[in-house]
């Protein structure tokens, strides 16, 4: 009931993410056959034919942003996988890390020959651990079997990879900022233009795509963009890893085809809502999206243009769901308060915004909040919108305001009474209480 | 941090000719494995080896909350405070680790066998609560989980 699937095609055992059950999958030879028969404007060709858009969170197509990149311009050119997976709620792309590195790597190895690149970087979360070593594994595998190196699989095309670690940061998941870090520095995003494809990492043309972007590559390549294009919908082609926890009672990693029915896979793939308790609200697409209401999401199907429709997004895929009964002003602290601790500081609408914010909703849950502080929240929400270098500050902004427009009550009762209309809880009561009861 | 400038030659390798600015992140991530913290002496001494400006060095020290320029504990609980994890029981997790420890978030256990530390999203929200104990993950925690995991720990 959640279609077809691209990336999870195979059981998860002991084995399976090495490169020999890789192989017996069939794997590296999309890789192979591509510098064989392929010149690599073609493999671009392919990819743009896909109509893949990116699975970071912003949607760009992929193919467009490839196609950006001039070849034979004499200068060296950069390719990044994005795996600092930092959006709260999302963690999709360390299945990719843990499961399938090396479908990772052979659709990076793809991407290196389309856009001439001799330099390829893992950009990873520092926290990592057991994504990093096996995604270190696989690269030394690779070396040895010829598929890095100065001469891939026999070809001509030479190809080096390096897994750059972060180090705490969630803004340098924002490209610009992971390419300062890459260039070893704070992780502060730049002003575009010029563009990351003109002017990247160390000025030269760079792309960077998010791991399940990157990963979808080999399945694009090996079948064709037009054959890829039929999965999902007409706008959204292809499937979405969806990260999904919070309130449900199978929280996990699954595989979405495009236009799959939103409702009906929570309730029955992940067994609907903790303790039999009923739906409040979903966030549909990392904290950074605008929740959507229990009946807001009844009949829409999992897609770009249906999420978008409904004022949110399908974001970076990090899907949390909420019950009834769940304080959303508590929620909404939480929020702020990682907002304002992740703040790199450099734009001044984000860096005081966000302390103010986080200060004004800490007053509230103290039980001192002001009639005034819930117009003060949107007003910081909505002065924060496009005046900073990046997306950080906005995106606490649309958070804020989804939030402030579909659960107003809780607020005024939070400043009315100077307690949360729901004894600020943030767990599904009956699983509190029955932890409680074991601890005890 | 002379003994890993043999390491670091070989690191340099691996990285394209223009990019040796690179390899600030991944050189003080192996100091700090090796000494615990960044010392002031391998400031000094990277910012020769690198050809880096110093300022670079103290910046992103000061940037990256993973880097530290003091020593902690023995034993380092990270426990994540976000959004999935507080809707599966992080508050309680944390207040016990307070309890039981005798720190607050950010604190030193007397003795100097545990750090406690309260971090944002960890990138398992569907094993949550999770808790780092050092590099590794503890996912799925409890208070009586961690009972067990800390009384189990060599000494």
């Amino acid at each position: 009931m959640t279609g077809r699937k691209l990336i999870m095609t195979f059981p998860v055992t002991a084995t399976s993410h090495g490169l020999a059950d890789y192989r017996a999958r069939g794997g590296y030879q999309t890789l192979a056959r591509a510098l064989r028969e392929m010149r690599p404007e073609q493999v671009t060709k392919e990819v743009l034919a896909s109509g893949i858009l990116g699975h970071g969170g912003a949607a760009f197509p992929a193919g467009r942003k490839w196609g950006v990149i001039k070849l034979n311009d004499g200068q060296p050119h950069y390719l990044c996988a994005n795996a600092d997976e930092g959006e709260p709620g999302t963690f999709k792309d360390r299945w990719i890390l843990e499961n399938a590195p090396h479908l990772l790597l052979e659709s990076m190895l793809l991407a290196a020959y389309a856009l001439q690149v001799r330099h390829a970087f893992v950009y990873i979360r520092g926290e990592f651990d057991l994504p990093y070593r096996r995604l270190a594994t696989a690269v030394e595998e690779a070396y040895e079997a010829g598929y890095f190196g100065t001469s891939v699989c026999d070809s001509d095309f030479a190809c080096d990879i390096v897994i750059y670690r972060g180090a705490g940061s969630y803004v340098c998941g924002e490209a610009s900022a992971l390419i300062t870090s890459i260039e070893g520095k704070k992780g502060y995003p730049r002003n575009r233009p010029p563009r990351l494809t003109v002017r990247g990492l160390y000025q030269r043309p760079t792309v960077i795509n998010n791991v399940e972007t990157l990963a979808n590559v080999t399945a694009i390549v090996a079948q064709g963009g037009d054959a890829f294009r039929k999965i999902g919908t007409a706008k959204s082609p292809g499937t979405q890893l969806v990260s999904i926890s919070g309130h449900v009672q199978r929280p996990g990693v699954y595989e979405l085809e495009y236009g799959t029915p939103l409702a009906a896979f929570i309730e029955q793939e992940c067994g609907g809502v903790l303790g039999g308790a009923r739906l409040k609200c979903i966030v549909p697409g990392g904290i950074s999206t605008k929740v959507l209401t229990a009946a807001e999401i009844q009949t829409l199907s999992y897609d770009h243009a249906s999420l978008t429709a409904a004022g949110s997004g399908v974001g970076s895929g990090g899907m949390v769901v909420i019950a009834e009964g769940t304080c959303m002003v508590r929620l909404l602290q939480i929020l702020l308060r990682f907002y304002h601790h992740e703040s790199c500081g450099q734009c001044t609408p984000c860096r005081e915004g966000m302390g103010w914010m986080h200060r004004i909703i800490d007053r509230i849950v103290a039980g001192e909040g002001r009639p005034e502080d819930i117009e003060q929240l949107a007003r910081i929400s909505r002065a924060n919108d496009g005046t900073t270098i990046c997306g950080m500050g906005d995106a606490a902004g649309y958070a804020t305001l989804g939030i402030l427009a579909k659960y107003r009550d809780e607020f005024d009762h939070f400043i009315l009474h100077k307690r949360s209309k729901f004894g600020g809880r943030l767990e599904v009561q009956e699983q509190a209480l029955e932890q409680e009861g074991t601890h005890a | 941090m002379q003994h890993l400038i043999p390491e670091f030659d070989l690191l340099r390798q691996r990285y394209p000719a223009e990019a040796a600015s690179s390899l600030v992140l991944p050189c003080l991530r192996r100091i700090q494995e090796s000494r615990g913290f960044v010392a002031d002496e391998d400031i000094a001494e990277l910012t020769a080896y690198l050809g880096v400006p110093r300022i670079q060095i103290e910046e992103v020290l000061a940037h990256y909350t993973q880097f530290r320029r003091a020593p902690i504990g023995r034993w380092h609980l990270q426990a994540c405070r976000n959004l999935s994890c507080s809707m599966r029981g992080a508050e309680r997790v944390i207040d016990h680790l307070c309890h039981k420890l005798g720190v607050e978030p950010g604190q030193t256990t007397a003795d100097g066998r545990y750090t406690l530390s309260t971090v944002e999203c960890l990138g398992s929200c569907g094993t949550a609560p999770v808790v780092m104990l050092n590099d590794a993950y503890l996912e799925n925690m409890n208070a009586a989980k961690l009972d067990a995991l800390i009384a189990g720990l060599p000494t």
